[in-house]
């Protein structure tokens, strides 16, 4: 395996025109095909597991009534609008003032549009008071609308042991009881619950410094900074890193605050396709090449923007590919593991674990508390330098507050239970128990046949519902049924590509899932949501022949 | 086939119908116009395949009943007949 290993790896690095290596490697590959697995030939052995990641392809038919739904929703939302202008409905969503009438419209635009007359119906799905601790079941408020959901009104009855579907609880760390919780209320009792100052002046606590070193033995990293939000800390760090004359490739569906600190920076920002390493290396290629855009001049750095785990998709990011085109263009990478730090891995330390490489070669390690750890905030890790500069001319060091001291309790205990610094081996067998949950409950709603998308090994699972009625009818039905699932449609989403979004977590009983399972079999045949049908669409982890490149090609 | 005709899985269909045309979320008077719309078009379409078709569909007859009993007249008569359902 070894030898044949390094002979691809040399045959892929082979920096001849593409189209001659590709026919040669692809010949040798489809060769050695018949005789070993497939993993190992793929992408020149950058891979030490399978790369199991599946998108299948919209149904037409499903498509279209998709689009005759929202056709129907369009004109009926015209017809309403019509009889708010005309008075003969009360119009109870924001309008200009009687004065402002004849101005510029503010609320004509589409986004507007769908929010007065789509979302309105099922806006009831979404920010449901919850009232206890979002750990695997939860208790949730009551609340009905008696204006089709323009209003809402609690019942006062609270909705006890709700199977928690849709926590970004991964590692069950969102806990009332238990070693992290009493460590953090004995903090409480020590420090108080605010800061009341910035990191530069007076609110740099002890416990931060503890913290900042616990989190850098994690990663594996020389050093670490931790901020107390993970929004501001993608937003507020991307300015300091780079700015005009730089150069961003970010991936198409990047999460918000990356795109906020990208266009905050002032740097010019390029989009390749989703996990797509040939439009990646096409835009590294032509960035080299060209340079900047008037003057030719060579950019002064190139910063490639990914994320560990992508939410919507249940995406896993190619990162050994985008390794060596970064070491091989000579750019810098900075991995967002929001979602994928403590998820992913054998040891729970990310998607560099993950996939088994060195966590050095990734310049700028960024993540949030806020998922696997049951707190909030976010880190950015790396080497010496970048961090103590960082210290000093980053936005959120200079103007935010800093952690309040039991979140960083919260966080420090975890983090020592899931490396097995607290004697026990709690943290191992709950990263083990979440790759469990995540293998099971894939493998049973994929066998049931609903289109789920993403890797096999995210515990992010998306299902595809598609039309807009059954995105409302989903969640409520699910609730009904005492489970609680988040559904997204657009804009998080393309329009007609709307999901339910299931987090799994460790905390999640074999029961609990069974239960989850039958009640998710249940609403699916009662809404027809079983639109797979079972065809392996082929990945684009095939060998890299002449065809590929085109397909790439804008 | 009686499960298949049961009101039970007639009203899972009208379910299907209700979601995937989004009158699952209009409010009542939403409903009323938007079947009633529907049911007007259904009515038109059904006259006019009535109207169209069975003429049509008569008129074949005819030239089909036509043809086979000019078969067993004289040559002059079959000129003048086939003339006329031409």
């Amino acid at each position: 395996n070894k030898t044949i290993n390094f002979y691809f790896v040399f045959l892929c690095s082979n920096p001849g025109p593409h189209h001659c290596s590709g026919i040669c490697a692809f010949l040798v590959k489809a060769l050695f095909s018949f005789w070993f697995i497939n993993h190992i030939i793929h992408n020149g052995g950058l891979y030490k597991r399978p790369f199991n990641e599946a998108f299948e392809e919209t149904p037409m038919l499903v498509a279209v009534l998709t689009y005759v739904g929202y056709g129907v929703l369009t004109l009926f939302g015209y017809l309403r609008d019509f009889m708010r202008q005309w008075k003969i409905e009360k119009c109870q969503n924001a309008t200009e003032r009687e004065e402002q009438k004849d101005f510029v419209p503010l609320y004509q635009d589409f986004e507007n549009f769908y929010n007065r007359n789509l979302y309105m119906r099922i806006r009831d799905s979404w920010n449901r008071p919850i009232c206890s601790v979002p750990g695997a079941k939860v208790d949730m408020m009551e609340r009905v609308s008696h204006d089709y959901n323009w209003t809402f009104t609690y019942t006062g009855r609270v909705i006890k042991d709700i199977i928690n579907m849709g926590s970004y609880n991964y590692l069950g760390f969102a806990q009332k009881t238990g070693p992290c919780q009493e460590a953090a209320a004995k903090v409480l009792s020590q420090y108080g619950a605010g800061v009341c100052s910035t990191r530069q002046e007076m609110g740099n606590l002890d416990k931060h410094e503890e913290l900042e070193k616990l989190v850098a033995r994690f990663l594996g990293v020389e050093s670490a900074m931790a901020y107390g939000m993970g929004f501001a800390t993608n937003s507020m760090n991307i300015p300091a890193l780079v700015g005009k004359g730089c150069l961003i490739l970010s991936d198409e569906l990047n999460h918000a605050s990356l795109v906020l600190g990208a266009r905050l920076s002032g740097a010019t920002i390029r989009i390749f396709k989703h996990n797509n390493m040939q439009s990646l290396e096409k835009l590294l290629k032509d960035a080299i090449v060209h340079g900047q855009p008037r003057t030719r001049r060579p950019w002064k750095k190139i910063l490639i923007l990914v994320e560990g785990i992508y939410s919507m998709e249940g995406s896993i990011v190619r990162l050994p590919e985008v390794i060596a085109l970064k070491k091989k263009y000579k750019s810098y990478l900075y991995l967002d593991e929001a979602h994928s730090i403590g998820a992913l891995g054998p040891s729970g330390r990310g998607v560099v674990d993950y996939f088994g490489l060195n966590p050095e070669d990734v310049d700028v390690m960024m993540g949030t508390f806020t998922k696997s750890f049951g707190a909030a905030g976010g880190y950015i890790g790396g080497k010496k330098e970048l961090i103590d500069y960082l210290r000093t001319y980053s936005h959120s060091a200079a103007y935010a507050t800093s952690m309040s001291p039991p979140v960083v309790e919260q966080i420090i205990t975890s983090v020592k239970c899931i490396m097995g610094e607290d004697g026990t081996t709690i943290g191992r067998a709950r990263v083990q128990q979440l790759a469990e949950n995540t293998r099971y409950f894939r493998r049973r709603l994929k066998e049931m046949g609903f289109i789920i998308y993403g890797n096999e090994d995210s515990p992010v699972v998306p299902l595809m519902l598609y039309m807009p009625a059954k995105i409302g009818a989903f969640g409520r039905e699910m609730l009904k049924r005492n489970i609680g699932v988040v559904v997204v449609g657009f804009p998080a989403t393309p329009i007609i590509e709307s999901r339910a979004r299931f987090c799994l977590s460790a905390a999640h009983t074999k029961e609990m899932l069974d239960t989850a399972l039958k009640e998710i079999n249940e609403v699916g045949d009662l809404l027809q949501l079983k639109y797979s049908r079972r065809r392996l669409v082929p990945l684009l982890d095939r060998p890299f022949d002449e065809t590929t490149y085109e397909e790439t090609e804008d | 086939m009686d499960v298949k005709n049961s009101p039970r899985y007639l009203y899972w269909l009208f379910c299907q119908f209700e979601l995937i045309t989004c009158s699952y979320l209009m409010e009542p008077w939403e409903k009323v116009l938007f079947y009633s719309f529907n049911l007007a078009m259904l009515g038109l379409l059904l006259y006019t395949t009535y109207v169209c078709v069975a003429f049509q569909a008569s008129s074949a007859f005819q030239f089909t009943c036509a043809r086979v009993s000019i078969e067993n007249k004289t040559p002059k008569n079959v000129k003048i007949q086939s003339l006329l359902f031409s």
